[in-house]
């Protein structure tokens, strides 16, 4: 049993990558192997073309922001952030430059003389920030960095972090198990799930073209219907005709991937079949969440489809009730067909 | 609305409070206070009650009592050292055992502990004293030759305090060491520290109050410490705590044994206000941070 089975993962100079994927998946575990805290059975870790998978951490040149922050608590806001430049036996003068323009970066520019314990979560992570890049490393790696903060301010820091990357410039890891996180900040997200990686790519693709059923799940609300191969070799759900680009020559089962905001209410006579899926259901559950609604609809008997609408000042609570007919359409631009997995015996 | 039913409760709680610690105080009045402000009173009268400073002068005037001062902090300091040396690497093993282990090995750092002093101090004697165990194996075993002087000496009674006074130290400093993540050591690394810059950078300052706490707690029981230096030390050892006996047994002189009782005192409590405001006194007292 491996913590990371076999990952081939390339990171591109300047990118902002996340290893996104739930806990235990593997991905602190590979972050980890790059800063050089974990030795790996095998294999090779290369920055540009130099091989570090031997290099002592303290050699690798690489800047870490950690879940807990690590803020040394015996020294002063600013002694934390100059530490790796002590280190580095960066003369007084350009010390105090470069310190006092990290902390311009992440915004504290007053509060270098601050003691550790008297900031505040989001002050001790923009530090914990501040400290990692000072010194420009090669790779700036994140450890969950926002998971102790509330959700304005982990919203917040997202924005922040995007900017304070695209003004660096940093090539960045970051890791997370929080999807829109994952899809706020990064340029590519690598999906990891039990020791590898289940899909490496845009925000946009992983969300839109998901390449097997984990990342689908994963990622977004989504709900699948498993589809029909036909004697043609073509796919059909309940009669409708799935057009896909997917080879569907592997022989395994396919669904239909549904997120619930491409769905839309829709009168039964203005869909045409030609641009649309029709659903017609029954309304299983419906709950009213501020700007949008969320609702489930049990189709031909068996099938779960979740779908979610905006709302306005006239909509009501009460604007849809349990057990009501309903007509869902979803454009046939917006169908995507995974394969699913070997469906378990459990 | 109930604000007086409030304040009554309130007060009522706090009354309670304080006649739980009742009991401790009145022990603590009756047999610390009160037998010291005792011993106090009798350093400034001589035989025929009259106010004197006669037993604080003859302290003075006589070397005898500087050299015992000297024995005993030289004694004090040296086995406060020693603890640190042996104890440092100790206390940094047991805090990095896996929890199971580090309990076992800390049995054995405390069984000692629940041992009486005095079996464990004649114990040290069985096996430094010149036909002891330790001498008459390194001999067979051609490790020296002549027996090694082990006891009866200074090294001796420093070897049994040192041996006694470890978990003293090792105590405080496991707890700060405890306390210290794993994350802050890993972070020191990341920044481009040495494993040696980051033990003296990061590592050794976060167990300085603890390091501080234990060795202030071995240090001022040395100084007071009798049964060990008397036994191991075979009188060529005469530190204060000696010296008050010797007083008492063959001149039966209370002034002077309590001249010298409340210079000690006063030494140490010199000692621990010096330490608390060279560090902060709750993280000399409790290891705090």
């Amino acid at each position: 049993m491996y913590a990371l089975d076999t990952v081939d993962l390339e990171v591109k100079s300047g990118e902002f990558l996340t290893l996104l994927g739930p806990s235990g998946s593997g991905k602190t575990t590979l972050l980890m192997a790059i800063a050089g805290f974990n030795r790996p059975d095998a294999g090779s870790i290369r920055f540009a073309d130099t091989e570090m998978i031997l290099t002592p951490p303290h050699k690798r040149d690489v800047g870490m922001v950690f879940q807990s922050y690590a803020l040394f608590p015996h020294m002063t806001v600013s002694e934390n952030i100059a530490f790796p430049l002590k280190l580095r036996n960066v003369e007084t003068k350009e010390k105090k430059q470069r310190v006092q323009e990290a902390l311009d970066t992440v915004q504290l520019s007053d509060l270098g003389n601050r003691n550790i314990d008297q900031l505040s979560g989001g002050q001790r992570q923009r530090v914990a920030l501040a400290r990692a890049f000072v010194f420009k490393p090669q790779i700036l790696l994140m450890d969950e960095p926002l998971s102790a903060l509330d959700k304005k301010l982990r919203e917040h820091m997202q924005i922040e972090l995007k900017r304070i990357h695209e003004q660096l410039g940093v090539t960045t890891v970051y890791v997370t198990h929080d999807q829109r996180e994952a899809l706020t900040m990064s340029d590519r997200i690598a999906v990891i799930n039990d020791g590898k990686i289940a899909q490496i790519d845009t925000p946009h693709a992983i969300y839109n073209q998901p390449s097997n059923q984990f990342v689908a799940d994963f990622i977004g609300e989504s709900s699948i219907l498993p589809l029909t191969l036909e004697a043609d070799n073509k796919l059909s759900f309940s009669g409708q005709n799935i057009r896909t680009d997917v080879n569907l020559n592997s022989a395994r089962q396919w669904g239909l991937l549904v997120r619930p905001e491409r769905l839309f209410v829709a009168d039964k006579n203005s869909l045409s079949i030609d641009e649309h899926l029709i659903f017609n259901g029954i309304v299983r559950d419906f709950v009213y969440q501020g700007e949008t609604a969320y609702a489930v609809a049990t189709i031909n008997q068996s099938y779960e489809l979740a779908f979610r609408f905006g709302t306005d000042a006239s909509s009501t609570e009460h604007m849809m009730q349990t057990g009501d007919e309903i007509t869902l359409g979803l454009n046939r631009h917006d169908t995507t067909v995974i394969p699913l997995e070997q469906i378990d015996q459990s | 609305m109930n604000e007086q039913s409030l304040k009554a409760q309130e007060v009522k709680e706090q009354w309670m409070l304080l006649g739980l610690a009742g009991p401790a105080v009145l022990l603590i009045f009756a047999i610390i206070i009160v037998p010291v402000g005792w011993l106090t009173y009798l350093s400034f009268v001589d035989s025929n009650g009259e106010f004197t400073l006669e037993h604080y002068q003859k302290m003075i005037e006589y070397k005898s009592y500087a050299r015992t001062f000297i024995t005993t902090f030289e004694v004090s300091i040296l086995t406060t050292l020693i603890c640190i040396a042996i104890g440092y690497p100790l206390a940094y093993f047991l805090s990095v055992l896996p929890p199971r282990l580090a309990g076992l090995f800390m049995l054995t750092v405390l069984l000692p502990f629940w041992t009486s002093l005095l079996v464990r101090t004649y114990a040290w004697l069985v096996l430094l004293q010149k036909k002891g165990i330790i001498n008459d194996m390194a001999i067979s075993m051609g490790v020296w030759d002549s027996p090694l002087k082990l006891a009866h000496n200074l090294t001796g009674t420093l070897i049994g305090m040192a041996h006694i006074m470890l978990p003293f130290l090792i105590l405080p400093l496991y707890g700060s060491m405890k306390k210290i993540q794993r994350d802050l050591m890993h972070a020191a690394a990341n920044l481009g520290a040495s494993p040696i810059k980051a033990f003296w950078q990061v590592y050794f300052p976060l167990t300085l109050s603890g390091m501080v706490a234990g060795s202030l707690i071995v240090f001022i029981l040395c100084l007071g410490f009798y049964v060990t230096p008397a036994v191991l030390g075979g009188g060529r050892v005469i530190m204060v705590a000696t010296q008050i006996t010797a007083i008492l047994e063959n001149q039966f002189n209370w002034g002077a044994a309590s001249a010298l009782g409340v210079v000690l005192l006063v030494a140490t409590l010199v000692i621990l206000y010096v330490a608390s405001k060279l560090f902060k006194i709750n993280s000399v007292l409790f290891g705090k941070d």
